[in-house]
């Protein structure tokens, strides 16, 4: 289909005999503020993973710019545009901020050597606003400054598609809109951004478009408005 | 440090190994010295894989005797010269490095640790049986003529040495400076967000238990020159496994000069020790002092530094 940037076809993904993703299939526009929601458990994280190649799928079709990465490792999927953030932060602990950073513009973007990384590491530091950070190193930064080095860092391996895997888990209201407003930008400068948030208020906020995963299947698609009035959305989040 | 004072400080240590070989003092000094510098290579090897990667090898003495037994085969079947041995000895063991490299992509950890040590006992029980090369009893080799320029052949084996550590410590000093070694960092520090920030972890791991496995080979390769008699036990030593362990842990992991400072520091006071009150106080020594270490100052010599440094 014309305009899908990533479409994800029967996706289907086993622990054992646990199945996590039971034939799931989405598709998500360039340009495209696009959400994610369901219960803990649902199989969120899972998709997630196998888009982004940290875990091989068991059967089913990823394309992205319509070509098949299914099979390709999850660093050459970064270099292609498909970037994401932790759920739990996971820096480079022995680097600085600003060395956290130079990695995916060194190995991401394949930046030339002659190219200054530093500045165009500073640049993305200030665009987030922690640039008064840059020389300190993870361990020193609270909370709301981890979620954004996460966020940082995903930028500097310039993205097409950005997966922000819960980045406002455990924040305050204050922070939660601090992140949406610059999630928000991002999208502006054309950049196509995947929401899984459990905060309802940020995620109705934010997408333009929701797909409603539990237990493995996909069972609901639409405006947020939609999602809300569905039946078995709430079914799947209240029980009956 | 700079690429300009670095050359000329490694042209200088291997000038001074040079006229140290051609002074002719104690023959016991380059006996001794072709120990430490024995270590310098190997820690430095180890350090390339358990500092630069973040993936602890025990099974260093695998490698080292791969390196050493390599060489045998290649004295016994071709009469090598000593560069062809020493080439050989890496390329070997090199290849079993790449082999452990693809292990990483299962194996994490401790459990990549508990593979490397297996790895080593299988090894050893090969060569036990393998009569070729001396099986079990283990063989005596004979050393080649001594060339004129060096008064014997120990003192021409700690010249090689002092070439062999200088061009491990630059290998490794190329590797840190390198995008390799920010890939390296970036996966030691976590694995799965270096892979996706485009690290391709995979082959840098790869590369490091090759470039590590090649080094032990080629700091194993003199070996049976050295000792003129090689048996499994010595080869295989535990020895091995400990010191290339401890050495950068107390030297300081992170760079190329903590496993440098740790080998000189250590081997010399197990060649102190080991003349002056006994031969078996050498690994009681490393224990102690490794445990210090671990306790007082798990970032080596060079992490304890930059602590002073910093307040």
């Amino acid at each position: 289909m014309a305009g899908a940037l990533l479409e994800v076809q029967g996706l289907t993904k086993r622990f054992g005999g646990f199945t996590a993703l039971n034939g799931v299939s989405l598709q998500v526009k360039t340009g495209e503020r696009f959400g994610l929601i369901g219960p803990n458990g649902s199989g969120k994280t899972t998709l997630i993973n196998c888009v982004s190649g940290a875990l091989p799928s068991d059967g089913g079709r990823i394309l992205f710019e319509g070509r098949d990465i299914t099979g390709i490792p999850a660093h050459q999927r970064t270099r292609r545009g498909i970037v994401r953030s932790f759920q739990i932060p996971k820096p480079f602990t022995s680097m600085t901020v600003l060395g956290n950073l130079a990695i995916p513009l060194e190995y991401a973007t394949q930046a030339r050597p002659g190219g200054d990384v530093a500045a165009e590491a500073m640049e993305i530091l200030r665009h987030i606003g922690l640039e008064s950070k840059a020389h300190s190193k993870p361990a020193g930064l609270t909370q709301i400054e981890m979620r954004k080095l996460e966020l940082a860092r995903a930028m500097a391996a310039k993205p097409k598609l950005l997966i922000s895997d819960e980045a406002m888990a455990g924040l305050s209201s204050g922070e939660v809109d601090d992140i949406l407003a610059i999630l928000f930008r991002l999208n502006e400068q054309g950049i196509t951004i995947i929401m899984i948030e459990h905060i309802m208020r940020a995620v109705m906020r934010f997408s333009e478009r929701i797909v409603v995963l539990d237990a493995g299947d996909r069972i609901a698609e639409g405006t947020p408005d939609e999602i809300v009035r569905n039946p078995a959305v709430e079914k799947a989040y209240l029980g009956e | 440090m700079k690429t300009g004072r670095y050359l000329l400080v490694s042209l200088g240590v291997i000038g001074l190994g040079v006229l140290l070989a051609r002074a002719r003092v104690n023959p016991y000094i380059y006996f001794a010295g072709y120990v430490i510098l024995q270590y310098v290579v190997i820690a430095t090897a180890w350090n390339i894989l358990g500092g630069y990667a973040g993936y602890v090898n025990f099974g260093t003495a695998a490698f080292f005797a791969l390196g050493a037994y390599t060489a045998i085969f290649l004295i016994e079947s071709l009469k090598a010269p000593l560069p062809v041995l020493i080439l050989g000895g890496g390329l070997v063991s090199g290849v079993l490095g790449l082999g452990i490299g693809y292990l990483t992509l299962r194996l994490k950890g401790v459990f990549f640790s508990i593979a490397t040590f297996a790895l080593a006992v299988v090894l050893q029980t090969l060569v036990i049986n393998w009569d070729y090369v001396g099986g079990a009893k283990g063989m005596t080799v004979i050393r080649p003529r001594t060339g004129v320029l060096f008064g014997n052949y120990v003192t021409f084996l700690f010249t090689v040495m002092v070439v062999l550590a200088v061009g491990a410590v630059t290998i490794a000093w190329l590797i840190e400076r390198s995008w390799i070694g920010r890939g390296l960092a970036a996966l030691r520090d976590n694995e799965e967000a270096a892979e996706c920030m485009g690290v391709p972890t995979l082959r840098l791991k790869v590369f490091a238990t090759t470039v590590s496995g090649f080094l032990m080979g080629v700091a194993g390769a003199p070996f049976p020159y050295y000792v003129t008699y090689v048996e499994p036990s010595s080869a295989f030593n535990l020895d091995y496994a400990v010191n290339a362990l401890a050495m950068p842990m107390i030297g300081g992991t992170t760079t190329w000069a903590g496993p440098v400072i740790g080998a000189v520091l250590l081997g010399t006071a197990q060649q102190v020790a080991t003349v002056t009150i006994s031969s078996e106080l050498n690994l009681l020594i490393v224990g102690v002092v490794l445990v210090g270490f671990v306790v007082l100052a798990p970032e080596g010599i060079l992490g304890l530094v930059r602590r002073i440094r910093g307040r």
